[in-house]
């Protein structure tokens, strides 16, 4: 167990610092999302002000596009090098390797998060710090949820012809649950009387979500990666 | 062909051909009429889109752990079934819908699960087909992962809105309308069956081919 957490903890310790030398995913994802709210802006905003509940859609779908890119990016690296190869002839657990994987996915995509959210309340009037709590509960289970899936398929399509746009094709009709409980926990919290009992339930259900796909992700991931 | 699925497939159009008069013989629905005729097709197709999203994920998840690689041409077979049947649901009940709300698509839980579950399968065999090399045991993962997911999409969207008439209905049906129901219910499964094991074994010979080609270059 301990073996484990120290391979992942290695996977993600490489990814960060691959990472922070370039720069080059964090950097385009996260202006990538700023053109997304900025694309949706142009469309949803009227005489100056936006339409009714549309920042938490925003919110959540500039994430899910930001992180389809961030997640083709990390493998295609992986692929260029042919370090996943690599990676995977290493004495180590098959899913822990999984696991560092989605922890760096995760740590990258928070990141993104913690300037999209404020911009996105900024630019849509939403009370971002009306339940702060419950909207960071949001944000990682919903997260983790997407990243879970993500990943998994990400990592798969390393080897697959056509992966830029299979990726997207498997990932977003899986993930509709995480989509429908963010944005319907997120707006529960941006309405102007806030129902935070429904964002709760969203949450509980995300938790549940996240609790089966990591579990079934971790246990497909030897086999889908054995050649 | 086997005798099997002859049999199966001269059952399924005989019958086919006879629904008509079938259904033509069932009572009209007090408050729809002849709309709700349509109901005898949309059912039973709707009941086998879902039997074939099962048997696609069961048929992945066997082949990507047991490693049984005949349960690929299953989990490909259904998949593409369920698809097929997954079309006829879904036009069947927009038409339905335009006559009895007014409306050709609401997003209703159970129309918007249907959808995403159709989505899925129709991803699954996109993957099949421009994946390359690997795509089968990819598309396991995606049909395993799409069959998991059935319970999340269905809470999710039944929380999100509800307006489908509830299947409890079924048991409560009188028997003059019960019957032309069980009778396509009961052809629709003939050729299901019998679509599933010719698909399932066209794969199976497709399989030893390449293999033999495999084989062939090797030596």
């Amino acid at each position: 167990m301990r073996n484990f957490f120290r391979v992942a903890f290695l996977v993600v310790r490489k990814d960060m610092m691959v990472e922070a030398r370039s720069l080059e995913v964090l950097s385009t994802t996260l202006f990538f999302a700023l053109t997304v709210v900025l694309v949706f802006a142009f469309g949803l905003v009227r005489e100056g002000r936006p339409v009714d509940d549309v920042a938490a859609a925003i919110l959540w779908i500039a994430t899910a596009f930001s992180g389809t890119l961030a997640l083709g990016r990390t493998f295609e690296r992986e692929r260029q090098a042919d370090t996943l190869r690599a990676l995977l002839l290493a004495p180590a657990d098959r899913p822990a390797i999984y696991a560092g994987k989605l922890a760096g996915m995760l740590l990258l995509m928070g990141l993104v998060e913690l300037v999209l959210v404020p911009l996105v309340g900024l630019l849509f009037q939403a009370p971002i710090f009306n339940y702060p709590w419950t909207l960071v509960a949001l944000l990682v289970t919903g997260t983790t949820g997407f990243a879970a899936v993500g990943t998994l398929f990400a990592a798969m399509l390393v080897r697959a012809r056509s992966r830029d746009v299979m990726l997207p094709i498997l990932l977003y009709p899986i993930t509709v649950p995480v989509m429908i409980a963010g944005v319907r926990g997120t707006a529960a919290i941006f309405q102007s009387t806030p129902d935070e009992p429904l964002a709760r339930f969203w949450v509980a259900l995300l938790v549940f979500f996240d609790v089966v796909f990591v579990t079934l992700a971790l246990w497909t991931f030897e086999p889908v990666m054995t050649e | 062909m086997s005798r099997l699925n002859q049999i199966e497939l001269a059952l399924a159009g005989l019958m086919l051909a006879a629904a008509p008069w079938v259904i033509n013989a069932a009572p009209y629905e007090s408050t729809m009429g002849l709309v709700q005729k349509i109901f005898y097709f949309h059912m039973p197709s709707a009941w086998l889109f879902l039997i074939a999203a099962i048997v696609s994920g069961v048929a992945s998840a066997i082949f990507l752990f047991g490693k049984k690689k005949n349960a690929d041409g299953w989990a490909l077979a259904a998949a593409e079934l369920a698809v097929v049947f997954g079309i006829i649901t879904l036009v069947t009940g927009p038409l339905w819908a335009r006559k009895a709300w007014g409306i050709w698509w609401v997003w209703d839980a159970r129309l918007t699960s249907s959808l995403i579950l159709w989505m899925i399968f129709v991803a699954y065999l996109l993957l099949r087909r421009y994946g390359g090399p690997g795509s089968d045991k990819l598309g396991a993962g995606m049909a395993l992962f799409g069959l998991a997911n059935v319970p999340f999409i269905f809470v999710s969207v039944n929380v999100w809105r509800t307006l489908h008439p509830q299947t409890s209905v079924v048991p409560t049906l009188p028997v003059q309308m019960g019957g032309p129901l069980w009778f396509c219910v009961f052809a629709f499964l003939l050729l299901f069956l019998a679509l599933l094991s010719m698909r399932a074994r066209l794969e199976r010979h497709r399989m030893r081919i390449e293999d033999l080609y495999l084989a062939e270059d090797e030596a």
